[in-house]
């Protein structure tokens, strides 16, 4: 028999099982526009963060267009490059991937999986979604203002992401990108703080912390550094506009820009640098947090296997969170710091390999001895494993500093985080969306054209960011418009950079299958039913697909047990629903 | 697995204490904080991340003043009135936070006030407490009307570094506006108070919450909080 580790669990009192008030829509327009349950605003973002992602992908292909072929696209200047590569980076780190795990998986799996009937304040909720638009509406508006959008690189560096020889530094570009990110950080304050209050406090009976799928133990954890590593962006973002607008010199040294002396003293760039990442290395994870808790729900779904070593998987999470705030300044080795720092932050830096690597191996050890099934969300949950573990593995030749000062600023470094924050992420994004879209649908995603675009994907991305590891060791430098005649390169570089665009291309266009599939299957998808995947986890348990307005019907579910009781010996199926009181269901309640 | 091993946890959380409760209350069900409603949970966090905000700042003020080249402007000479010919240092910003102060014990006698139920005197501490943050504002006004005739500018200013105009304006300003807020907030529940909302659990009109006295409470943790911030504020800009 399974042991479940049991908390301190009251029976059932009648007041305990109170509904809660939901405000409940009377219109069209409250019901899917202005909606405030969680699930529309989850599909609300993830829908504009997907968006934002394909105008992402394609500003990758623009640039890709540039580096494997230097010259044959007279649009892409330098300039233009430029803002490509910034536009990209902040809208794939900030507005797709932090938005799209946080606003769209948290809002629908949240208080579906800890059995709520919606966040504690809906209305808050809806808000943060408005928010969320704008500043993406703000951020896409700097396409069209005069000078084009800012092509300061996606860190933002001043002084030169302020000057005029940086597109948009003396236009709208940065005044807009600084703008949006307040916004966003104002949006997502609305939301993050619903996430952390809706664990914290809006459990269903009998789910206790330690019995919460893994999937809201990662998006809990990276909502919470959300909340405290943004403020430090938020500051940076108003202190650099007050910068920009007003004149100050809170990142500006004295400076002549084009042979004249400007009217700045004083101010420090690396103050910047420090406020960037210290909300910059949290950022990273509170990227990856979500993505490790969802691939170990798929995994062990999918593997039906219960997660190996539950608790170390939990307080792994949260020493990266926790450490992920002392950091930061490795991303500063070249900046000029004291070195003694770099002595400090790169010996924190590797500590976090520790409860990086306990993952990893229950993972794997989950995997083990499992039934394995190759559905298309498992084979993309395994591609994350062997992913991450690349990209982490990088990560550890560049959190030295030694090691780090001759790659910073190569294409090694480009390799590394695309691989770890980059590619990883989205493959779980992908898993995940494959495998929650049966319950926010009711229909399948079609399976052969699911496998296709895994396959494609996964090795595509290896076919873009491998190569490019060899180019950072060669000496290519990152951010290049174009790297001309440099003794050190060789030309079978140039082929390799045209490689690797052919291949972005062929990825990017596979993506294209995937939509179609997400609209295709909505119509012609194969009927789902209640819990396709035979999961144990709440969400799958609700009486009605897609779960309406409240969530539970008449009753809110009672958690018995944990998540992860797959392939329970005597149980009538091979795995038992977190709301099932005994291995042997009552009859007429098996669930499916 | 089932109702037998359940334990009441009810009856088990009173007998503990210290570390050992707030143990117990973190691997029971439900919630993590016993008693304590969603809205005040909600406020705590918020509060916790607004800290991370003026912490940012502070430290951002410390960083730029610490490494400048030029010298720092003196605060108790520039912050100085001359009242009746006496000059007097730092004189309007001790009256300023000697009235924000006070308006945290009107506050704190407010939310007294409102679990026992008291509309009227609710409402009336509320208004005074609103009316205090609002000459705080007030007095801010004129500090700033103040300097800026004496010359000094985001940018610049006549007696030093010129980070010591961008810092005060941002800093006093990101603080004046959270106070402004404060206000704002103040009146409309002051209303709702005053209205008896909280009475007969009126519904919210944008949330349709039924309404509760603890929503003074909840503003009351916002706005000690605010006035908390100031001392920091009057210890690092002012008194440094």
């Amino acid at each position: 028999m399974v042991d479940v580790p049991l908390g301190h669990i009251g029976p059932a009192h009648a007041a305990d099982v109170d509904d809660v008030e939901l405000y409940h829509p009377h219109s069209w327009v409250t019901k899917y526009v202005f909606s405030q349950d969680a699930k529309i605003i989850a599909i609300q973002y993830s829908a504009t963060a997907l968006t934002v992602g394909l105008i992402a992908l394609v500003l990758s292909w623009l640039m890709r267009l540039q580096l494997g072929f230097p010259g044959v696209f007279s649009f892409i200047d330098a300039n233009a490059y430029y803002q490509f590569i910034t536009m990209h980076g902040m809208m794939m780190v900030v507005y797709v991937l932090t938005a799209l795990f946080l606003g769209g998986f948290g809002n629908y799996l949240i208080p579906l999986m800890v059995g709520a009937r919606d966040m504690v304040f809906p209305y808050v909720n809806m808000v943060s979604f408005w928010v969320y638009l704008l500043a993406v509406l703000i951020l896409v508006a700097s396409f069209f203002a005069p000078g084009g959008p800012t092509g300061a690189g996606w860190t933002l560096y001043p002084p030169q992401a302020i000057l005029s020889g940086t597109p948009g530094g003396q236009d709208w570009g940065i005044i807009l990108m600084l703008v949006s990110l307040i916004v966003f950080i104002i949006g997502f304050t609305m939301g993050g703080l619903n996430y952390v209050v809706t664990v914290l406090q809006a459990r269903a009976r009998g789910m206790t912390l330690m019995r919460m799928p893994l999937t809201v133990w990662g998006i809990f954890t990276a909502s919470f550094m959300a909340l405290l590593a943004f403020p430090a962006l938020f500051v940076g973002s108003v202190m650099m506009l007050f910068d920009r607008t007003l004149g100050t010199s809170f990142f500006m040294p004295a400076i002549v820009e084009m042979g004249q002396t400007l009217d700045r003293s004083g101010g420090s760039p690396i103050l910047f640098q420090h406020l960037f990442w210290f909300f910059g290395h949290p950022e990273v994870y509170i990227v990856a947090l979500p993505a490790f808790g969802i691939v170990s729900d798929l995994i062990s779904t999918h593997a039906r296997r219960n997660i190996f070593g539950y608790r170390m998987m939990v307080w792994a999470l949260l020493a990266i969170g926790a450490l992920s705030f002392i950091v930061w300044a490795h991303h500063m080795y070249v900046s000029g710091m004291n070195p003694y720092f770099g002595f400090f932050f790169a010996t924190t830096t590797l500590i976090i390999a520790i409860p990086t690597a306990i993952k990893v191996y229950n993972w794997v050890l989950t995997l083990w001895r499992g039934d394995i099934h190759l559905t298309v969300p498992m084979l993309f949950a395994l591609a994350f494993i062997v992913t991450f573990v690349n990209g982490g593995l990088t990560g550890l030749f560049l959190g030295n500093v030694v090691v780090d000062v001759p790659l910073s600023d190569t294409m090694f470094v480009v390799a590394h985080f695309h691989m770890v924050m980059g590619v990883a992420p989205i493959l779980v994004i992908f898993g995940a969306i494959y495998h929650w879209y049966p319950k926010i649908t009711g229909r399948m995603l079609n399976d052969p054209l699911g496998k296709l675009h895994f396959w494609v994907t996964f090795l595509g991305a290896y076919a873009i960011f491998f190569p490019m590891h060899y180019l950072g060791l060669m000496g290519v430098p990152r951010r290049y418009h174009e790297i001309g005649e440099m003794a050190f390169v060789p030309a079978s570089a140039h082929t390799l950079n045209a490689f690797i665009t052919i291949v972005a291309l062929i990825v990017g266009a596979v993506q294209l299958i995937f939509v179609f599939n997400l609209f295709w299957s909505l119509r012609y998808g194969r009927p789902s039913g209640g819990n396709p995947w035979r999961a144990t986890t709440l969400e799958w348990q609700t009486p009605e697909t897609p779960p309406p307005h409240g969530n539970w019907g008449a009753k809110l579910p009672v958690v018995y047990r944990w998540a992860y009781d797959y392939s329970v010996p005597g149980a009538v199926e091979d795995f038992l629903p977190q709301n099932q009181p005994s291995a042997q269901p009552a009859s007429g309640t098996i669930h499916g | 697995m089932a109702e037998h091993t359940f334990s009441n946890f009810e009856t088990t959380h009173t007998h503990s204490s210290g570390l050992r409760s707030i143990a117990t209350d973190f691997s029971s069900d439900r919630s993590a904080f016993k008693n304590v409603s969603w809205g005040k949970a909600m406020m705590w966090i918020f509060l916790l991340s607004d800290t991370f905000v003026f912490s940012s700042f502070l430290i951002a003020y410390m960083t730029a003043r610490m490494s400048t080249t030029v010298p720092w402007p003196n605060a108790s000479e520039v912050f100085a009135l001359t009242i009746g010919g006496a000059t007097l240092p730092l004189i309007l910003i001790a009256i300023m936070t000697f009235v924000l102060i006070s308006s945290s014990g009107t506050m704190a006698m407010a939310v007294n006030c409102a679990y026992r139920r008291d509309r009227r005197k609710t409402a009336a501490l509320m208004l005074l407490t609103a009316l205090l943050g609002a000459t705080f504002v007030g007095m801010q006004a004129f500090e700033w009307t103040k300097l800026i005739h004496e010359g000094v500018r985001p940018w610049t200013n006549p007696w030093g570094a010129a980070q010591f105009g961008s810092t005060f304006f941002m800093i006093t300003g990101f603080h004046g506006t959270h106070v402004t807020f404060g206000v704002i907030f103040l009146l409309i529940i002051a209303r709702k108070v005053w209205r008896g909302d909280f009475d007969h659990e009126r519904k919210g009109f944008f949330t349709s919450r039924k309404g509760n006295y603890e929503a003074v409470e909840i503003m009351g943790l916002y706005w000690h909080f605010v006035d908390l911030v100031w001392v920091f504020i009057f210890a690092f800009f002012y008194l440094w």
